[in-house]
């Protein structure tokens, strides 16, 4: 693979749900060390986007790919295993679980049934699980019980859990919604940490975030991508505001 | 305490090998041998139930297919329950002059002691295989299980021929050892053998469900989607835990057949599923003490409450298992371990009241 080559793209994808289109004749390239923000009115599709990168969705025409191979038909798992992870849009942990083995889970390198039983955690993996845990500031709670977090701690496990699982590309679905601003702050911090060695695509409605976070933008508007630039560009593109805010009066 | 604590379950134990057949006479004994039999179902039905969210309304299956397996070697070896031709008698009745093929291997007691755990293990495996890789899960999984159970018991049931049907298979009147399976020696050996394996059951749920296979299956339980997200399939971790319940499952129903004397197509009526259920739930699911508290408990409840008033039974376990959903979703030793006990005792000034904001200091900074 070149450089020149994306390393996740879609192409031409649609997905309809009984006649309604999510999304339509969606065309995105991902290079390698990218940083993108996805921006949108509600439904304009930004969810389904990563369902359908994810394998929780089939399109009902189009491609993706993944260093160049297919992702069409693959499950879930097996497209995480490939290297993309991603955060749901509400924090999703393992509630019963503590937090240190909500990370260790994550970040176990083999997935399968048997070796689970047989063999523990490997050292280098649990290191990084701590690393991880200490970066987000969850280290003094590792014994508690996921679900007993706050909502802002739950995100930030959610997070540190996509980090634990070791992805090439962070798909995050709002990654802030509910956060206090000094937690979104901190997020922003966290997820810039994350560039250089990661792809990272966010998701979000908060303007300040995607400012903190100085990624370039794509705005999607029902089902397709309506323009891309950076912040300022995109804010003032009149299509990004007729779409956010309505028609101009006549 | 931390001595007193690591000594309890040898404590039990020592007192179920050897002081309950001392101090009990043999009905009572043998009725314990039943709860302690039941209750390897219990934890089994913990360790999907509890542990990985899959409510099993079919374990009867299972519990039958180890009691059958057991109870047609009992019924071959015995003489005294041979017909004319050398097999067993009942197969007259139905004009039956051969011996179907899938009985013959009963002959072997070697064969026997491992198909009566391996062939639910199979069943269950191939069964939850299929539901759980087609992603049936919840009710839809609850339902489907119920179903494959009456599908059997319509098998068992009208197949005279093959099982002799409603009639079940009588194995009081059978031999083992040129000793009668009914009389009373016999009887406390089956209870130790079960006071013996009912904790190597408990050690199989606590490797399943202790380290990080354990933390998998809280996973599924807890979300299963975000578990396949992380890159694990659930498929084998369900099926595994499935088979594993089976298995046990086929155990425990070996188990109580010899002890209760018969086994019939009533092991899988659709109330005994739920009912073992109903143990797990009282007992405290999630927990590996809970199920074997529940079973014993309810079961010995039930003969109590038979013996008094047997018209009563049915509504004093509904009675029951309302009061414990409503009163003590944890169950009864989920309830005891979160202080349920206490707070009771404090209630009638027995016990000291915790002072205000007790879990301040606890759980808010937890200790590193």
């Amino acid at each position: 693979m070149s450089m020149s080559e994306p390393l996740l793209e879609l192409n031409d994808v649609s997905v309809s749900f009984d006649g309604f289109y999510a999304l339509t004749d969606l065309s995105m390239k991902l290079y390698k060390g990218e940083l993108k923000s996805i921006i949108g009115p509600n439904g304009a599709g930004k969810t389904t986007f990563l369902d359908v990168i994810t394998g929780k969705v089939r399109p009902t025409k189009g491609s993706v790919t993944f260093k160049g191979q297919s992702l069409l038909g693959v499950s879930e798992q097996k497209i995480s295993r490939q290297g993309i992870g991603r955060k749901f849009q509400t924090p999703r942990v393992f509630e019963n679980l503590s937090v240190l083995r909500n990370l260790e889970l994550a970040a176990s390198p083999v997935k399968n049934a048997f070796s689970l039983l047989g063999s523990g955690l490997p050292q280098a993996a649990k290191d990084e699980v701590h690393r991880i845990m200490n970066y987000v500031g969850l280290a003094p709670f590792a014994t508690v019980k996921a679900g007993s977090l706050s909502h802002g701690q739950k995100q930030w496990l959610a997070i540190a859990s996509l980090v634990a699982q070791a992805p090439e590309v962070l798909l995050l679905d709002e990654p802030v919604a509910g956060l206090t601003d000094e937690e979104t702050l901190r997020t922003a911090e966290l997820i810039k940490s994350l560039a250089g060695d990661h792809t990272v695509v966010v998701i979000e409605h908060d303007m300040e975030f995607i400012r903190d976070l100085d990624f370039d933008v794509t705005v999607l508007h029902q089902g397709q991508v309506l323009t891309e630039g950076p912040l300022d560009q995109v804010k003032a593109d009149p299509r990004v505001i007729e779409v956010y805010l309505g028609p101009p009066e006549q | 305490m931390k001595l007193f604590q690591r000594l309890v379950p040898w404590i039990l134990l020592a007192v179920a090998l050897f002081i309950l057949p001392a101090a009990l006479d043999d009905f009572r004994l043998n009725l314990f041998g039943r709860y302690f039999a039941l209750a390897i179902t219990a934890l089994a039905i913990d360790l999907i139930w509890g542990y990985t969210g899959l409510l099993s309304l079919g374990q009867g299956i299972f519990f039958a297919l180890g009691g059958y397996a057991v109870a047609m070697y009992l019924m071959l070896n015995t003489e005294s329950l041979a017909g004319g031709n050398g097999i067993p008698k009942f197969f007259e009745n139905y004009g039956v002059a051969e011996l179907p093929f899938f009985w013959k291997p009963f002959w072997s007691p070697a064969f026997t002691l491992i198909a009566l755990w391996v062939i639910p293990a199979v069943v269950a495996g191939l069964v939850g295989w299929l539901i759980f890789r087609n992603r049936i899960k919840g009710v839809y999984f609850s339902i489907i299980t119920q179903a494959a159970l009456m599908v059997f018991f319509h098998f068992f049931n009208g197949q005279q021929k093959l099982f002799d049907g409603t009639n079940g298979l009588k194995t009081s009147t059978s031999e083992l050892f040129g000793q009668l399976v009914g009389s009373p020696d016999m009887q406390v050996v089956f209870y130790r053998l079960t006071v013996i394996l009912l904790p190597l059951a408990f050690l199989v749920c606590r490797y399943f469900t202790s380290g990080r296979f354990g933390d998998a299956l809280i996973a599924i339980r807890d979300d299963e989607t975000r578990f396949r997200f992380a890159g694990f399939n659930s498929v084998p971790f369900k099926t595994i835990v499935f088979l594993v319940a089976g298995a046990l499952c086929g155990i425990s129903g070996a188990l109580y057949t010899v002890q209760s004397g018969i086994v019939s197509p009533q092991y899988m009526s659709i109330s005994f599923s739920i009912e073992m259920v109903i143990w797990v739930a009282v007992g405290g699911r999630g927990t590996l003490v809970g199920p074997i508290i529940g079973a014993t408990l309810v079961n010995y409840l039930r003969s109590l409450v038979s013996e008094a008033l047997p018209e009563a039974w049915l509504f004093v376990q509904g009675a029951l298992f309302i009061f414990v959903v409503v009163l003590m979703p944890d169950g009864i030793y989920g309830w005891v371990t979160n202080g349920g006990l206490r707070s009771l005792l404090a209630a009638f000034g027995i016990a000291k009241k915790a002072k205000t904001y007790p879990q301040l200091d606890e759980e808010a900074v937890p200790v590193d």
